[in-house]
């Protein structure tokens, strides 16, 4: 699995980094952004789905494969 | 002396002249139906205005009223996202709902930029502002902070009663947004006025809020020229020296920028930490398993966020129009309720209860789309160590009189008076 920010829709609110901060970092402005390839290692499949299901504005996918 | 010439004649209107914009007639007292003469200043709503959202959401979703010269009121987690995040046909040049419109021509920039911004103005006001106030820039802060909640605790030994929104919550933010913009500490109690003034003296005669309001601007002109005569390393020195488009800002924008700062960075903190306090003073379960269990917190804050979300705010319907199911006029005012969608049971399960271990929370307490708050992570930061001193310090506490706990009126909403037995 891995997971993906739609840049369009973050708006800064920092859930992901909060929830999920092996996966999520932040850039100068707050944005949320994706931790290297954004691959969910075994063991972060839990704070992969509650940053997803946390996102106030849902901008965050989480897609199946590679 | 530094020489600056934006800041050596005033901006605002000269003397005796009134800003252009529309006046209504002032209307207040009783409410008589909720659904077609709503008011947030009315005592029933600022002492718990959930029971009156929750009627509404079921028999009439978005309820109207003839006070403030037309507003309407969504209370559907849906309608208020889409408000939202409909920047083309609500404006935000005005996010106080009063019974003052100001003219069009104040759009796209507004009074106080970002958050009276609209598109394309609105990014990148913003974009100036996002910097110091992101997660990291806020850390800085902690320790300080940290520190000053113990001083404030210190400050209560031998009594036994304590009002936890007076002498605790109050404090907490306005000695951070004051370190911050470069503002001497001692100067919080006319921060206070000037809150009062601007967020709950909505519905006093005009020519007497322009006075109020002329204050703090006064206040905030003052700030400027001992800045520019001894720069530092804060927000203030920040904003005057910024550029956007290859200019310094307007005088209006800095000083503007400035109000947004002080004004909307205490009494939603204060609130914030207030209500959570007085959850958990009337919650003995919740109040002991936080004590048992430090690391629920995070989690927890969330939900005291979404139950008691403190902030409201309003737009100006741009043009007239049909909206879902309503006709609503150019002008019309939308008080743009989070509290309202945050206990939405078509969002939320379980919407009206207090579960502090809620782990899916998608609440818009800082609201949502292009105007999400920029003081959210510095909030979230002073919440946290504001509950994790205070529950580490006075890990039992009780409400010493239900009956004299007051709340704010207005938009933002959260215990004024709190006194807590500890």
């Amino acid at each position: 699995m891995k997971v993906q920010i739609d840049s369009g829709r973050c708006q800064g609110h920092g859930r992901c980094y909060d929830i999920a901060p092996g996966l999520f970092g932040d850039d100068d402005e707050g944005y949320g952004r994706v931790l290297g390839d954004g691959l969910v290692a075994p063991g972060q499949d839990h704070e992969a789905h509650l940053a997803v299901a946390n996102c106030p504005e849902r901008a965050i996918t989480l897609t199946e494969g590679a | 002396m530094a020489l600056d010439d934006r800041f050596s004649q005033d901006f605002r209107e000269p003397d005796g002249e009134r800003p252009l914009g529309t006046r209504n007639e002032i209307i207040t007292g009783l409410v008589s139906d909720w659904a077609t003469d709503f008011s947030h200043l009315e005592p029933e709503w600022s002492a718990d205005p959930y029971p009156i959202q929750d009627d509404l959401r079921q028999r009439c979703p978005i309820a109207h009223t003839d006070r403030f010269g037309g507003a309407w009121l969504p209370t559907r987690y849906e309608d208020v996202a889409a408000i939202a995040y409909d920047t083309g046909r609500f404006s935000s040049r005005s996010i106080i709902l009063s019974n003052f419109r100001p003219p069009r021509e104040v759009a796209p920039i507004g009074g106080s930029p970002p958050i009276s911004s609209d598109p394309p103005f609105h990014h990148d006001a913003r974009k100036l502002l996002l910097p110091p106030f992101t997660k990291n820039a806020v850390a800085r802060q902690e320790p300080a902070t940290r520190a000053f909640c113990h001083s404030l605790i210190d400050a209560f030994e031998g009594r036994e009663v304590v009002d936890a929104a007076r002498d605790y919550a109050q404090h907490i933010p306005m000695r951070v947004i004051a370190d911050m913009l470069g503002f001497p500490a001692e100067d919080g109690p006319q921060f206070r006025e000037f809150v009062e003034n601007l967020l709950e003296g909505i519905n006093l005669p005009p020519d007497e809020r322009i006075e109020r309001v002329s204050r703090l601007f006064d206040y905030l002109l003052a700030q400027v020229n001992e800045h520019l005569d001894d720069p530092r390393e804060d927000l203030t020195t920040y904003l005057i020296n910024a550029e956007l488009y290859g200019h310094k800002l307007d005088s209006s924008h800095v000083v503007g920028t400035m109000a947004l700062l002080l004004i909307a960075g205490i009494d939603t903190s204060w609130s914030a930490i207030g209500a959570s306090l007085w959850h958990l003073a009337r919650t003995p379960a919740d109040r002991e398993r936080l004590v048992a269990e430090p690391g629920l917190l995070p989690t927890a804050m969330e939900e005291l966020l979404r139950a008691y979300a403190p902030v409201t705010m309003a737009r100006l319907v741009k043009e007239d129009m049909q909206w879902h199911g309503v006709d609503m006029k150019a002008d019309d005012w939308i008080l743009l309720s989070f509290p309202a969608a945050n206990r939405d049971p078509a969002q939320f399960d379980r919407a009206g209860e207090v579960v502090i271990d809620r782990e899916i929370n998608r609440h818009a307490a800082f609201g949502l789309g292009i105007h999400r708050c920029v003081g959210s992570h510095l909030a979230r930061m002073e919440l946290r160590v504001a509950l994790e001193v205070w529950l580490e310090r006075i890990p039992e506490f009780t409400l010493a009189d239900p009956s004299a706990v007051t709340w704010a009126a207005g938009q933002i909403r959260g215990p004024r008076t709190l006194p807590l037995r500890i």
